[in-house]
């Protein structure tokens, strides 16, 4: 099985008469897009779109989704298969990427802890959403409708508008092709016998009440832990539904480009041999933690694993679901490395994680989330500034005069992202 | 800017007046540097004034702790510094405890930076070393130069302002928080290479280590209860009316030893809780609630236990640190087996 990724790296983004790319300019036809991403979803009452390019003074507020804009060109199935595409498994053949931009959606707030992205500023360090030419769709939707309802449609819009411009890029040609080869999955040769045998489990959030991922187009609270390619995710097979936690939810961008799977297929085949990558849920009651920690662990036991990097998403009650798995992987003699991020209050002094087990020996920090920053105001905010308040990691008083922001880096989308795809950590002080 | 003016805390030893023999004396000011405060003074230069030595006993402060730090913290007061340097008390356990109660009262009370050193082990780096910086030092007066370089640089970073930088750049003992700071690496390429060393068997350093695991393996029922002597002991705060110990309602310094040889149950007219961490309507009500000395004297009646040990322990487990806790435990268990107590009923809240 083979996917190649054709990069075709975007530097300027600007409106123009047509959606195309030209060289590394993506001229966006601003209409057709608003109409696109409308789709003819009823529920949506109106749709703006703007742009904000690194370095300008332009917070974006409240976010919801950031996702890369692809196209397949050739193999099985389409782009975010079981919500726009046809539920076909995904994960060979060829997808180019437009790599540089992402489409934000953004508008009236749908969870009351969504994040922001500042481009420019002290904010803009701990994201790479502020290092991207960004296509912002504030979307607002008919009065009336559930914040279920809105969940989705917003979901869905990002989507429809991310695959609307990746088509831009079908016929482009790619400056440059990454291959990514999975020959032996599931056969038992091991060509490369006597590397370490690594898996990788991803926990996806599915708590409920707008904490929710999904898989092909399905909601995976009710997943029993499974097996996906590599390469899956790089077609659109996860999508975030997840409206909490700014700073440590997984979006539908980081599951298109997750850093974990990208650094273990950097090594297979010279440090190390990478099995397959679990994905498990992190739902709310015991029983379902324990049932998908189980399975989980099952799964990596039955790939033969002897190492695996288990990455989070959110706070809290999933710290629970990540010792779990972290203890059933290292009872069954399976090396184990956690991501996680800490919530050691502002001054840094408390225990940073709900829970913990002994056999979580090796931690990979990715920040104190209480940490306070101040973040200066800025020419432009798109999206709704009256919800700076409600944003996780805001306060009252936070929309301090002037449109200056005094937040925990919690607000800040991706600041602390549980794949590992920030360089922040936490030390000892 | 500077200069500024420092104050020198040291014990009889160092402050040149004498050993174990005047370990008892009182606090006592001297004007200028003396001893280690000759080396301070030699570090800083001109920016930075030794102006007082406040010199006390290392017993008559350990065995006079509150009033020693306070009468200590009034000497210093007096000269109205802008540094307090205390130490270095290297592995002498006595000298470091007090190090670190004066300088965690001169950060706490004057807000002015303090600086101290001491070797890991030191039980006043324990007691300390959250609150104020503590400079690591070998464990003994060899040495001395290093250590009061490194206080010196540190201490000079707090006047200026400076940013001051991680334990192992700065060279002090970690205070147990968090920082964020940037590496130059992702978080899931640390991972991975953090997963390779941990099965290749290589040493590896997480990057959260977790707070101790404390288990204490269960011993075998106790057997034949109707011999044993039974002691109660309770984090539930229950003392004496009046709490005449002064026990802390939060982060207790202490616990309390209350004899119940004469009574045969709590009354809200005898006992009260001192804890802070509940609603105390139920406990002050009814005290044998969280101390029960009603139901323990019907075992005894009932010849279901040998005796009732006529000494109970009270401490407040309200934000009480765990390096604390584990000193009261030792010093309670020392004294109960010492008593011929041979089980214990432990209550909390």
């Amino acid at each position: 099985m083979l996917l190649e990724l054709g990069i075709i790296p975007v530097e300027e983004i600007d409106w123009g008469r047509k959606t195309a790319i030209d060289g590394k300019a993506l001229h966006i036809h601003r209409e057709e897009l608003i109409e696109e991403t409308r789709g003819n979803d009823f529920r949506i009452a109106s749709v703006r779109a703007d742009l904000a390019r690194p370095g300008e003074s332009v917070r974006i507020l409240p976010v919801k989704d950031v996702i890369e804009p692809r196209v397949k060109i050739e193999g099985r199935g389409g782009i975010f298969p079981g919500l726009i595409s046809g539920v076909e498994t995904v994960g060979t053949g060829r997808t180019h990427v437009l790599k540089g931009c992402a489409v934000v959606t953004a508008g009236q707030v749908v969870g009351f802890q969504e994040g922001l992205i500042d481009m420019s500023g002290p904010g803009a360090r701990y994201s790479s959403f502020s290092r991207l030419l960004n296509i912002v769709l504030g979307i607002d939707v008919l009065p009336g409708i559930s914040p279920h309802q809105h969940e989705e449609a917003l979901r869905l819009a990002g989507l429809r508008a991310a695959a609307y411009l990746g088509e831009a890029c079908r016929s482009a040609v790619p400056e440059s092709v990454e291959r990514f080869e999975w020959p032996r999955f599931p056969t038992p040769v091991r060509r490369d016998a006597g590397l370490p045998d690594v898996a990788y489990v991803c926990m996806l959030l599915s708590q409920g009440l707008l904490h929710d991922t999904y898989l092909y187009g399905r909601d995976v609270k009710s997943l029993l832990p499974t097996l996906l390619l590599p390469t899956e995710s790089m077609d659109g097979a996860i999508v975030s539904g997840n409206c909490v936690s700014a700073c440590d939810k997984n979006t539908t961008y980081h599951h298109q480009n997750n850093p974990v799977i990208s650094e273990l297929l950097r090594r297979d085949g010279t440090d190390l041999r990478f099995l397959g990558t679990v994905v498990t849920n992190a739902n709310v009651t015991l029983r379902d933690k324990v049932r998908s920690a189980e399975y989980a662990v099952k799964l990596v036991e039955m790939l033969g694993a002897r190492g695996a990097v288990v990455s989070k998403e959110g706070f809290g009650n999933p710290d629970a679901d990540a010792m779990m798995i972290c203890a059933g992987l290292e009872e069954r003699g399976i090396r184990t490395v956690l991501i996680s991020d800490e919530f050691a209050g502002s001054d840094g002094a408390s225990q940073s994680l709900a829970d913990v087990t002994p056999h979580a020996d090796a931690i990979v920090s990715v920040g104190n989330a209480n940490e306070r920053i101040t973040l200066p105001p800025m020419e432009r905010v798109l999206g709704d500034i009256r919800v700076a308040e409600k944003l996780a990691g805001g306060q009252s008083g936070s929309l301090a005069r002037a449109g200056g922001l005094g937040v925990e880096l919690q607000a800040l989308l991706g600041a602390t992202n549980e794949l590992g795809f920030e360089v922040l950590y936490a030390r000892g002080g | 800017m500077g200069p500024w003016k420092a104050v020198v805390y040291l014990n009889q030893f160092f402050g040149g007046i004498g050993g174990e023999e005047k370990a008892g004396m009182e606090p006592v000011v001297r004007s200028g540097p003396v001893g280690p405060g000759n080396l301070f003074a030699e570090l800083f230069g001109p920016e930075v004034e030794m102006v007082a030595t406040v010199i006390c006993g290392d017993n008559y402060f350990s065995e006079h702790l509150e009033e020693a730090t306070e009468r200590v913290l009034a000497l210093m007061e007096g000269f109205r510094p802008d540094l307090v340097l205390a130490g270095p008390a290297f592995n002498a356990g006595r000298y470091g405890i007090a190090c670190g109660s004066v300088c965690n009262a001169v950060v706490d009370r004057l807000g002015i930076p303090a600086v101290t050193g001491m070797y890991p082990e030191n039980p006043g780096a324990e007691l300390s070393r959250r609150s104020v910086f503590i400079v690591e030092t070998r464990g003994t007066t060899a040495g001395m130069r290093e250590a009061a370089e490194k206080m010196s640089r540190l201490a000079g970073k707090l006047l200026r302002g400076e940013p001051v930088g991680f334990p192992e750049e700065e060279g002090y003992l970690p205070r147990g928080i968090r920082r964020n700071t940037f590496s130059a690496e992702t978080g899931a390429v640390r991972a991975v290479k953090m997963l390779l060393q941990k099965m290749k068997g290589e040493p590896f350093a997480t990057e959260y280590p977790l707070p101790a695991f404390d288990r204490v393996p269960l011993l075998p029922p106790v057997d034949r209860m109707s011999r044993v002597t039974l002691a109660l002991v309770t984090s539930g705060g229950i003392v004496p009316r009046g709490n005449p110990d002064c026990i802390e309602a939060s982060s207790a310094t202490r616990y309390g030893k209350y004899d119940i040889g004469a009574l045969s149950e709590m009354t809200p007219e005898s006992h009260e809780t001192a804890h802070g961490g509940y609603d105390p309507t139920y406990a002050n009500a009814d005290p044998n609630r969280v101390l029960p000395l009603d139901a323990a004297r019907d075992l005894e009646r009932e010849g279901r236990i040998g005796k009732l040990h006529p000494f109970y322990y009270a401490t407040v487990g309200n934000g009480t640190s765990v390096a604390r806790c584990g000193q009261f435990a030792r010093e309670i268990a020392r004294d109960l087996i010492r008593s011929g107590v041979g089980a214990v009923l432990i209550t909390s809240t």
